[in-house]
């Protein structure tokens, strides 16, 4: 027991946040929440070097469903999540993944999700092919809205 | 010439008269320092009967006796509800360091998921005195009315539907309702600093 209580420190402490080259993409600091309901949601940074545009087209991780989804807000203040067949990442472009837009949801947890905690995920391109990521667990930011992604000084 | 200047002095008088109204009924201070401004004068709150975390029917009397930040989600909500009540959260601690006690209430428009025991685990997350609340479609249907918020649930067949909800995050006062809302864009240090004016102008 107490060995589980060193390695449950060991691992809230705070992580390095890593980054995954495939091919002509770079995938930057995958990322999630602590959950607070049955769902949770992961973020991170993908950019592409190539000359062609690439799609993340899905994400698998050990849960009953994983989808790619898009918070956006309507004129009348009406919060909405629509569900994305791919997320596209033009040629030079970088897509951020982050809080109150485009980010990957995890459906059905049956455990909450603590900081700390890594989620073994993968995720399948267009293009470029499978990649295996582990998204990790952090504290929210004071503020809840930003993240850093390492190099996103992108325009 | 009359014809024209009749109903311009008409319209002057509304507004003044709308002006007198507004500052006779909030005779405790001058709240147009505290709020954003842009409040609209159509009546936002009201009666309502829900059910608290332990399963409790409660009404609107019972559940806002001191200023209270109001906001309506649901908590299969990953991405957005957090961020907005994790800040409401933090605005509520920043108040209460410089002294001042404000309530925070979540209701849910999502009853058939969000049971009594979810939502009081789901507000434990975000701060311990944040209040969930549920009940019938019909009580919920009736306090969104009464708030002005909009809601659309999603196909139901699918045990993951989704719910969307307008996002605002309304100040009430036991006293005098509605006070002020903030967005979702609305820092919690703005958050404090319009709610501590707002008890300080009403105090």
């Amino acid at each position: 027991m107490k060995k589980l209580a060193l390695l449950m420190a060991l691992a809230a402490a705070p992580a390095v946040a890593q980054d995954y080259t495939l091919g002509d993409l770079t995938i930057a600091h995958p990322m999630s929440f602590p959950s607070a309901g049955m769902t949770g949601a992961g973020y991170l940074a993908i950019t592409n070097t190539g000359d062609v545009t690439d799609r993340l087209l899905a994400v698998t991780a050990d849960f009953p469903r994983v989808e790619l989804h898009e918070s956006s807000m309507d004129e009348d203040g009406m919060m909405r999540m629509e569900q994305q067949d791919f997320i596209e990442i033009a040629a030079g472009d970088t897509v951020v993944l982050q809080p109150g837009g485009l980010h990957v949801m995890f459906m059905g947890l049956s455990d909450p999700l603590e900081v700390g905690a890594e989620i073994p995920a993968t995720l399948q391109f267009e293009n470029a092919g499978e990649i295996d990521v582990v998204f990790q667990v952090e504290d929210r930011p004071a503020e809840g809205e930003t993240i850093d992604h390492g190099e996103m000084d992108h325009d | 010439m009359n014809r024209w200047i009749l109903p311009t002095t008409a319209a002057a008088a509304l507004v003044v008269a709308g002006g007198f109204a507004w500052t006779t009924y909030f005779s405790g201070g001058d709240l147009s320092e505290c709020t954003a401004g842009a409040v609209a004068g159509g009546a936002i709150g009201g009666p309502f009967t829900l059910m608290d975390e332990t399963g409790r029917e409660v009404t609107d009397a019972d559940v806002i006796t001191k200023p209270t930040l109001v906001y309506f989600g649901y908590t299969f909500c990953p991405d957005v509800c957090p961020i907005d009540t994790q800040r409401t959260g933090l605005a509520i601690d920043l108040l209460e360091e410089q002294g001042y006690d404000v309530g925070s209430l979540f209701i849910s428009v999502d009853p058939d998921r969000d049971t009594p025991e979810v939502l009081a685990n789901y507000t434990d997350n975000f701060h311990e005195r944040m209040v969930g609340l549920t009940g019938t479609r019909e009580q919920i249907d009736a306090a969104a009315r009464a708030y002005k918020v909009a809601y659309t649930i999603g196909d139901q067949s699918d045990e993951y539907y989704l719910v969307d909800h307008t996002v605002q995050t309304y100040l009430m006062t036991p006293e005098e309702g509605f006070i002020d809302f903030f967005r979702r864009e609305t820092s919690a240090e703005d958050m404090a600093a319009r709610t501590a004016c707002v008890i300080d102008a009403l105090s």
